[in-house]
């Protein structure tokens, strides 16, 4: 699998890191509500289709990324970093 | 400063290697007596750094991906988003760059005793650099001056093309024996002078 970075270009996998789904929701830290902090743990879609995930140039730029890429086909369809992400929500939230 | 010594120790052999019969194919060099030093801009402040290190080091690199430059033993390249290699034979070259660029405009680390430069220099140096490292070395995907970060399995690697067929490598010193040896196993079918 080629990930084209937004820095470096086109580069082999190897040089990257899963970082997992970057669709989850982190509760109110304040919030003592075990339900929802188990899902937000444990609880993974695994869709067969489009899914957002972070990705970590880690052998590159060393730069974190969200690729929405295809889990059954690893086609990707974008690649950005993941602090023009967090910077484009408000408050600096995850998206 | 302490004067950096060689990491390479008895893997340093001068001299041809490998199949130099038919002429040798690429020349590797130790570049010595170097500051390698590492500067980081915040966010909005990459203009504002590398008009800085213009200034010091007479430098001029575009605002691009990778864009670097170099000029006899002087190099600059950018190897991630603000993040930029100076290379100088000038042992106060981290205290200018510390002059020159203020906290409020970005961050300095010497790396001088931390990394190791390689030149890598002959007409089969893509050929033989593609062995290791899985980018394109082809002068219009890598152009001159620019630079790159990448790994060789877990070794690091920033690598800067100073022209057609010269690149230079910096590697982690406490890899940089180990990487020598591959990087000369590499070259052994093209054969390689050591200098």
């Amino acid at each position: 699998m080629i990930i084209k970075c937004p820095y470096c270009g086109p580069r082999d996998v190897i040089e990257f890191t899963y970082q997992g789904d970057a669709t989850r929701q982190r509760p109110d830290p304040a919030s003592s509500d075990q339900a929802a902090w188990s899902a937000y743990v444990y609880d993974r879609a695994n869709p067969m289709g489009s899914h957002r995930e972070f990705w970590l140039h880690s052998g590159g730029c060393r730069q974190h990324l969200i690729i929405t890429r295809d889990m059954a086909t690893h086609v990707i369809s974008s690649v950005g970093f993941a602090r023009d992400a967090v910077a484009s929500v408000k408050g600096g939230e995850h998206p | 400063m302490a004067e950096p010594l060689s990491p390479l120790g008895h893997a340093f052999i001068t001299g041809d290697h490998g199949n130099s019969a038919g002429g040798v194919g690429i020349a590797i060099t130790e570049r010595k007596n170097l500051s390698i030093v590492q500067v980081t801009a915040w966010r909005e402040t990459v203009p504002a750094i590398l008009t800085a290190i213009s200034n010091v080091t007479g430098l001029s690199v575009p605002d691009k991906p990778g864009a670097g430059r170099s000029a006899g033993e002087k190099s600059v390249f950018g190897f991630a988003p603000g993040r930029y290699f100076v290379v100088a034979q000038a042992s106060d070259l981290e205290d200018r760059l510390r002059k020159a660029i203020p906290l409020e405009t970005g961050t300095i680390i010497d790396l001088t005793h931390g990394r190791m430069a390689i030149r890598v220099k002959g007409p089969w140096s893509e050929w033989v650099l593609s062995k290791l490292f899985a980018i394109d070395f082809s002068e219009h995907a890598f152009p001159v001056g620019f630079g790159r970060a990448t790994l060789h399995h877990d070794i690091h690697t920033n690598i800067q093309r100073i022209d057609e067929e010269t690149f230079d490598l910096y590697v982690f010193r406490t890899f940089a024996r180990s990487f020598w040896q591959t990087l000369g196993h590499a070259a052994a079918e093209v054969g390689y002078h050591v200098q």
